[in-house]
Parts: C-alpha cells; structure tokens; sequence
C-alpha cells in the first residue's frame, strides 16, 4: 500500500457517499467533492451523471481543472433543467458550509442580523430545496468550532429537527466529510454522530474542533483509498494535484 | 411588423424609479452589462431587482440605485460573492428577499402564467420563510393533503436581457450553451428589453444556430438595442468570454470609496463607447 494523504482519504470519503446513488446527477460543490464523485463514478457507482460545471453531462470523467478540454457529451443540463430535475429527486449533493448545527442545518447566507449582517455570503442558492428534495451531504474542508455551532445563524439547509411534514418526505441529510472526520446523524434523535476518524485523526481532537457534544459511541478509523483508487486520483482524475489547494499535504 | 431598434440609452429611458425590474443571465454569465451602464447614466433610483444576480446587481448597489434585491445569491462565479453587493448589505443599506433559487423559477413562472403564485416543496423547513412575513403555504386539495409553500408570481415592470443574436423586431437568439432564464424573465414583465452582441436580417437567424436555440420571440420583446461586447465583463459565448482581468479589478475597486471613485471616473463616467475603449485602453496597459 502507497501512504495515502489527508486530501486521498478525503476523496475517497466523498466518493463512498455517492456509492448508492445509482443513476442520478453527482452536484459536487468544492474539489475534493468533485475528486470523489469522479472517483465513484470510475469505481463504484459508473452510473452517476456528471457535469462540466456548466450546461453539459460529460460521457467520461474529467480531471480537475480540465473540464473545459474536449471531452464527450452525453447530454445538456442547463440550470433550469438541474432546478426541475432536483424537485424530481434525481440528484445528490455535496455542499459546502460556513455553518452546520448537530441537526444537520446548514447556513451559507449571512453571519450576524438580517438588514445588516456582519459578514454577506453568498446567499441560500439551492441550500433549500436541494434538502427537501434529495439525498444531501456537506463537505467541510476545514473542521472547526466556528463552522460546527450549536445554532446556525440562518437555516439554508434543511437539518433533520426542521425536517417535518412535506419537508420531511423525501430529506435526506446523511453524512459531513471533513478534513479531520466522518460523520453521520444517526446519533440520539438523529443528531450528529462521529461515525469515523481519518486516520492520525483522534476522536479528543475532532471533539474539541466541534462546537456542541458529539455523539462517540462508535466510532471507526475512516478507510484508506485502494491502490486502484489512489492510481485513479493520481494519475487520471487529479493530476496537477489541485486537491491539495482544499487539504495540504 | 414594427421595427424596435433603438440605442441602450433609449431602453434605459423608459424605465422609471421604483420599478420592479428582472435581469436575466445567471451570476457573472451573459449579463446585459450595457443596459446596467446605461441605467447608471439616467437618474433612475428605488429599484427592486430581481435577478440570478451577478455584477449587476453590484453596480446598481455600488452607485445607491436599488432598494430592494430579490435573488438566490449574488455571484461573480470565479469569485464566490459580488463585494459591492456584500459592501452594500454590511453597510445596512439594501434591503433583500432571499429565496431558494428553485424558489424565483416559480415566482416567474408563476408570473408569465399570471397565476398568483405556483406550489413548491423549495423553502420548506428553512429560515427563508421567516425571512419574508408575507409567503404563505398552500394545502392540496387532493388525499396527499401535503401544506407546501405558495411561491408568489414574481411580476416585473421591465425585463433586462442581453443576447447573441437578434433581428430588429424582437426575435432573439443564444449561441451558448446555456439560455438561462431569459425567456422567463421576458415573459413574466409588462416590457421587455433586449440588448444583442449583433442585429442580423431574420432570414440569417438560422445561419448561427438551430431553431431551438430561438429562444425569444418578439411577442415577449418592446426595444431592441445592439451592444457589441455587451456583456462586458461577464461572459457572452461564443461572442466573447468573461474578462477575468477585468473581473478582479472590478471587484478590488470595492475596497473603498477612493478605489471605487477611480473605477468609476475610469470607466463610467462617460458612455458606452467610452467604457469600452477605456476597457481596451487598460488591457493594453496590463498586458
């Protein structure tokens, strides 16, 4: 076995959360997530549909950075069509988040008040009906108290507490794959569990990183990519290594 | 049939103070940059604009002419978040409706079927309702018996859009691979206005692309206007590019009222033809 590195273990993380998703449209947002759902999609889910990050599904994974190379397309998925075709259910996701609460609710639009927010971000974009809607999982390339609150200033995301009636039919948030962790909301009442640590990760660090008690009942070490996988990344999906520009070396 | 060829200047003319007005493109993609430039030259202030906003939602905040923002995010695509937009809102001076970008698809849709509002599952759960006291839920009537949001038609006074191609009566084309959501803001205000990289005699509309990529037809279209690199800065393909260069000085210009000042006197103190020989006069400077 070659050493995997942080950025490896990462990948491979986020590609197993796209191992059951059948046929359907892999939204990466971040390149790690974009990494892992080539991954899965040259590994163990070779029906996902994958995008250039524009208008065009891609027949072939492309690598990073390269997307706009001459490559094959399978299809046209204009942002209209992602809007009506993620209310029909067949997507999954992986968004960013500069807040998430041990619910699983996600903010991306503002830090502080409404009229005069502290810090403007970027706004709810798809955070709300991507949670209603489909499987939903968050990628956080950088695990600290500031992103893991105990309440997120404004509720984008859908988190499992909020999660009722015709929200609740089809949401599906399952797990946040950090730099340091795995983690899943299959603690009490649905609650964030720590499900797994990357390896040289402790479970104490990941803890004192997060700012609300973790459920630690059992947890894993999380696994190291395969040979085969670590050669997919290397030489095929991430050549120029711009995964390193999201986890270090 | 009526000839609607008229200058950006003139578009900007008929817009009025505290209109509602749509912007189409998406993020920093095939914005009708000059139609906003010819805005900035009339006195025209109180906007609320609904928009998939881009930098055009950052000059209109930047130069005090909007009141209020509807939109999903504020995006220069190759930079996460427009800092006059963000500028404007820390300063507490604009006001927002934020909703799910799935949420004003069906506020213009609701808007171009002249309903009053479309049912969706978008928004649900969310703080987004909280954050506008006045959407409603609405329950089936049928056994599912689901209570979902009742997204209100987003209705516009004006749609702004910039496109490939037209002829001078309205029909419009996108070359690209992505038509946006042009059509809908058209469809869904009372006038329509549309700039163009090129205005061609009809019968070469289907020299540049498929039938399908007719994507307005002049039902939907009161004036006309050709504004070669009109999209200048965002991107317009085939046409031209964003101008990523351009972009990163824009977006530094919002550091402070001085920056600002001289991004202004440089390139928006006069008229479009003016701005982009300023625009070709800085490529040559920085290479």
């Amino acid at each position: 076995m070659m050493d995997a590195t942080r950025a490896e273990v990462c990948a491979t993380a986020c590609a197993d959360s796209w191992d059951d998703a059948g046929e359907v449209l892999a939204s990466p947002f971040g390149l790690i997530p974009a990494l892992g759902a080539r991954l899965a999609r040259l590994t163990t889910a070779p029906d996902l549909l994958l995008t250039d990050g524009e208008a065009v599904l891609l027949a072939e994974p492309p690598p990073l950075g390269r997307e706009s190379e001459a490559a094959t397309a399978e299809g046209w998925m204009p942002y209209r069509r992602v809007l009506d075709l993620l209310a029909g259910g067949r997507r999954r996701v992986m968004m960013g988040a500069t807040q998430i609460d041990r619910h699983g609710n996600q903010n991306i639009s503002r830090i502080g008040p409404w009229e005069r927010p502290k810090v403007q971000l970027i706004g709810v974009r798809g955070a709300p009906g991507n949670s209603v809607n489909h499987v939903t999982n968050y990628w956080v390339p950088k695990h600290g108290v500031r992103t893991f609150v105990e309440r997120v200033d404004l509720v984008c995301g859908v988190g499992h507490d909020r999660a009722t009636g015709a929200a609740g039919r089809f949401h599906d948030v399952r797990v946040v794959v950090t730099d340091l962790a795995v983690l899943d909301f299959a603690g009490p009442d649905r609650t964030m569990r720590l499900r797994s640590v990357h390896p040289g990760v402790t479970v104490r660090e990941v803890q004192e990183r997060t700012g609300f008690e973790l459920d630690t009942s059992a947890v894993a070490e999380t696994r190291l990519p395969s040979a085969e996988e670590l050669a997919l990344i290397r030489g095929r999906l991430d050549p120029d290594g711009l995964r390193y520009r999201e986890v270090p070396a | 049939m009526r000839d609607k060829l008229v200058s950006p200047d003139e578009i900007a003319g008929r817009l009025r103070s505290g209109m509602t007005i749509g912007i189409g493109g998406w993020g920093s993609r095939r914005k009708p940059m000059a139609l906003v430039r010819a805005i900035l030259r009339t006195e025209v202030r109180d906007l609320t604009l609904v928009s998939y906003g881009g930098p055009d939602v950052g000059l209109l905040a930047a130069a005090g002419r909007l009141r209020k923002v509807v939109h999903g995010f504020v995006s220069l695509d190759s930079i996460p978040l427009d800092p006059h937009f963000r500028a404007a809102r820390q300063r507490g001076e604009l006001a927002v409706a934020e909703y799910d970008e799935g949420m004003v698809l069906a506020g213009l849709r609701a808007a171009a079927a002249r309903l009053p509002f479309l049912p969706t599952r978008a928004g649900l759960g969310s703080d987004v309702p909280a954050l506008d006291p006045e959407l409603r839920t609405v329950r089936s009537p049928y056994p599912d018996g689901e209570e979902l949001l009742a997204m209100p038609a987003l209705r516009l006074d004006a749609a702004l859009v910039h496109l490939n191609r037209a002829d001078r009566h309205g029909n419009a084309q996108y070359l690209g691979p992505d038509p946006y959501f042009d059509d809908l803001m058209c469809a869904a205000a009372d006038h329509g206005y549309l700039s163009c990289e090129r205005v061609v005699p009809t019968e070469e509309l289907l020299r540049g692309g498929p039938v399908q990529s007719l994507l307005l037809d002049r039902t939907h279209v009161d004036a006309v206007a050709e504004t070669p690199r009109g999209a200048h800065f965002t991107s317009c393909t085939p046409d031209h590019e964003r101008d990523e260069a351009f972009q990163r000085r824009y977006a530094a210009a919002a550091a402070d009222a001085a920056s600002w000042q001289a991004f202004h006197d440089e390139f928006l103190a006069g008229d479009e033809r003016s701005y982009q020989a300023a625009v070709d006069a800085a490529r040559e400077v920085n290479g």
